[in-house]
């Protein structure tokens, strides 16, 4: 995974990822028109595919709505990487296939605009301008499994064959 | 083997004698919940994993109150969606646009009793903690899987038990208390645990009370809150619930039990200011703020206890003329109770505006929102920037009294 990096702070919550005037949108396409709004309301123009949030402790706090993840995957968001998550965030971005990595100290190594490359395969994040690598706690199996699947869905569909 | 209350009620759900903090259980559901605006996407991503038919339609309750009645046509298409699929898999327990907040709904229709596990597409889902059950709020994903085989891992947490001492002074209630230890330790300072509230001040409080400290768990990240049953419990049970039930209570020796003691007899009236639940100050601290709205409801603090507290304030008072301010009881049978008391004509003559049992603007989607720049105090459990509308709106979160006493002022005000 490769791309740019957009940062934002500590205990981003799911009303500002998306405001709950938008939940009757079940469409991530249509969801992403609406992703961190409240922060920056033409977000979503300048986001690319691939491109990765980074966040500070607690990210995804907040309501339990699984259009928080799905409005990231609609914006083309490859992974968000913060120094921690909320507990209902993070079982739902797993479930819809969105890669969560957690990584100690994210916020003080990356900055908005940074280029950086993701390896799942030894748990590390890569600035390309430098080189410098930073670790992130590898996934558990299953939760790579599920991801790998692109969802617990597909998943369990899988098993079920 | 010792084991907190939470432990015990998982190791029951996943048939197991004993289980441990950390490990990965797969729990048998006894209550799954889901309403208007989570729900068709759970419907969906049910008919995706293909299943015919749900596990058990007996245990799942569908509700609805986000956009009730509806306010938009994608709002009713949602409840057309609820509704269909609530009558193709023949779910009894439905409560239409008539009923209330999910969180009053459940209990008041003898929906959760203790020892049960209780899973809803609503993060404060633990608000049934309040009763001795493991309640905890999934994504709709989840609740698809748990549509289709009745059950769901979880990762088995740890408890941190609140001690808490004291007598509270008049004018101060559990919201207070509650928010009081989320500005102590943060929004993320009970991440992955459950939160029990213990202590001769939890003991004291009705089961009302306690529903408001479990429902703020989530607040703090936590997973669940947790009440142990006692009398006060089983009362409630024997008045709204038919079910069995089993109590479980922790070993105060338990290994994965954190124990915070608290003494709240000195605490004033909290407030959490914007645009964090953990940035909270004493009331003296943030008196005289300006309003242009002040709410009264949701499934924190829209139930006959606190309609009845702010009743008594603003009797023979008006809403100041600079304020709206909107009252929603949590449900059809306290809006009844409060007509019956004779408290909506206390509301209605001081000029407050009653609306449907509904979750109104405590999540911004349905009515009641602020505008660009205005300043709003809500006795819901959330003051997010954009919560209740323009994400440049500021929420301030308080007990019913302040709301009431804030409402006659026009500003944030201790009630006397
Ligand atoms: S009242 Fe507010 S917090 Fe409670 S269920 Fe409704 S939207 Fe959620």
């Amino acid at each position: 995974m490769k791309g740019q990096v957009w940062k934002f702070g500590d205990d981003i919550d799911t009303d500002i990822i998306i405001p709950g005037r938008y939940l009757v949108m079940r469409d991530p396409k249509d969801l992403a028109e609406h992703l961190m709004e409240g922060l920056d309301p033409k977000f979503n123009e300048k986001v690319n595919d691939g491109d990765f949030i980074v966040g500070g402790k607690n990210f995804g706090c907040g309501s339990s709505r699984e259009h928080a993840p799905l409005a990231l995957i609609g914006a083309g968001i490859s992974a968000v990487i913060a120094e921690s998550f909320a507990r209902i965030f993070y079982r739902n971005s797993i479930n819809v296939g969105l890669p969560l990595l957690e990584a100690p100290n994210i916020s003080e190594f990356l900055e908005t605009g940074d280029e950086i490359e993701v390896d799942m395969a030894k748990s590390v994040i890569r600035k390309i301008s430098s080189g410098e690598e930073q670790p992130f706690q590898k996934l558990p199996d299953f939760m790579l499994e599920i991801l790998n699947k692109g969802g617990l869905i597909p998943y369990v569909q899988g098993k079920m064959e | 083997m010792s084991m907190t209350m939470a432990e015990k009620i998982l190791a029951k759900a996943a048939g197991k004698e004993k289980v441990n903090a950390g490990e990965i259980i797969m729990a048998n559901i006894d209550v799954a919940m889901t309403h208007d605006l989570t729900g068709p996407l759970s419907v969906e991503s049910f008919e995706k994993i293909g299943t015919p038919k749900v596990w058990d339609p007996e245990k799942i309750v569908v509700i609805f109150d986000h956009q009730v009645p509806a306010d938009s046509i994608d709002a009713a298409k949602n409840h057309l969606i609820m509704r269909e699929f609530v009558k193709k898999q023949e779910i009894n327990n439905f409560y239409d646009v008539n009923e209330g907040v999910c969180h009053q709904i459940l209990p008041e229709k003898g929906h959760i009793v203790p020892g049960e596990v209780v899973v809803g597409t609503d993060s404060h889902t633990c608000t049934h903690g309040a009763l001795g059950a493991f309640a905890t709020g999934i994504g709709s994903t989840d609740m698809a899987m748990v549509f289709s085989t009745g059950q769901l891992w979880f990762k088995v947490p740890e408890t941190i038990r609140f001690e808490i001492e004291g007598s509270l002074k008049s004018n101060v209630y559990a919201k207070d208390v509650v928010l009081n230890i989320i500005g102590k330790i943060g929004a993320d300072g009970a991440t992955y645990k459950a939160c029990e509230f213990a202590g001769e001040t939890v003991s004291k409080m009705s089961v009302s009370e306690r529903m408001v400290m479990c429902n703020m768990a989530i607040e703090m990240g936590g997973k669940t809150g947790l009440v142990e049953p006692d009398q006060k419990t089983l009362q409630y049970i024997k008045n709204h619930s038919y079910k069995p039930y089993t109590v479980k209570k922790s070993d105060l020796d338990a290994i994965s039990m954190e124990k915070m003691p608290l003494d709240v007899s000195e605490l004033e009236p909290q407030i959490a200011c914007p645009h964090n639940v953990d940035n909270v100050q004493g009331i003296s601290e943030v008196q005289g703020i300006e309003l242009d709205q002040v709410f009264l409801g949701s499934c924190t603090n829209g139930r006959i206890n606190d309609l009845r507290t702010a009743a008594k304030i603003l009797k023979g008072n008006n809403v100041n003329k600079n304020v709206r301010m909107l009252v929603i009881p949590a449900s059809r049978e306290i809006y009844r109770k409060a007509l019956d008391e004779g408290l909506m004509n206390i509301f209605v003559d001081a000029g407050a505006l009653i609306c449907n049992p509904c979750c109104g603007p405590c999540l911004g989607g349905h009515i009641g929102l602020l505008g660009p720049g205005e300043v709003s105090l809500s006795t819901s459990n959330r003051n997010f920037k954009g919560r209740q509308g323009s994400a440049d709106a500021e929420v301030y979160l308080s007990s019913a009294a302040v709301a009431a006493a804030s409402a006659i002022t026009g500003k944030i005000t201790a009630p006397s």
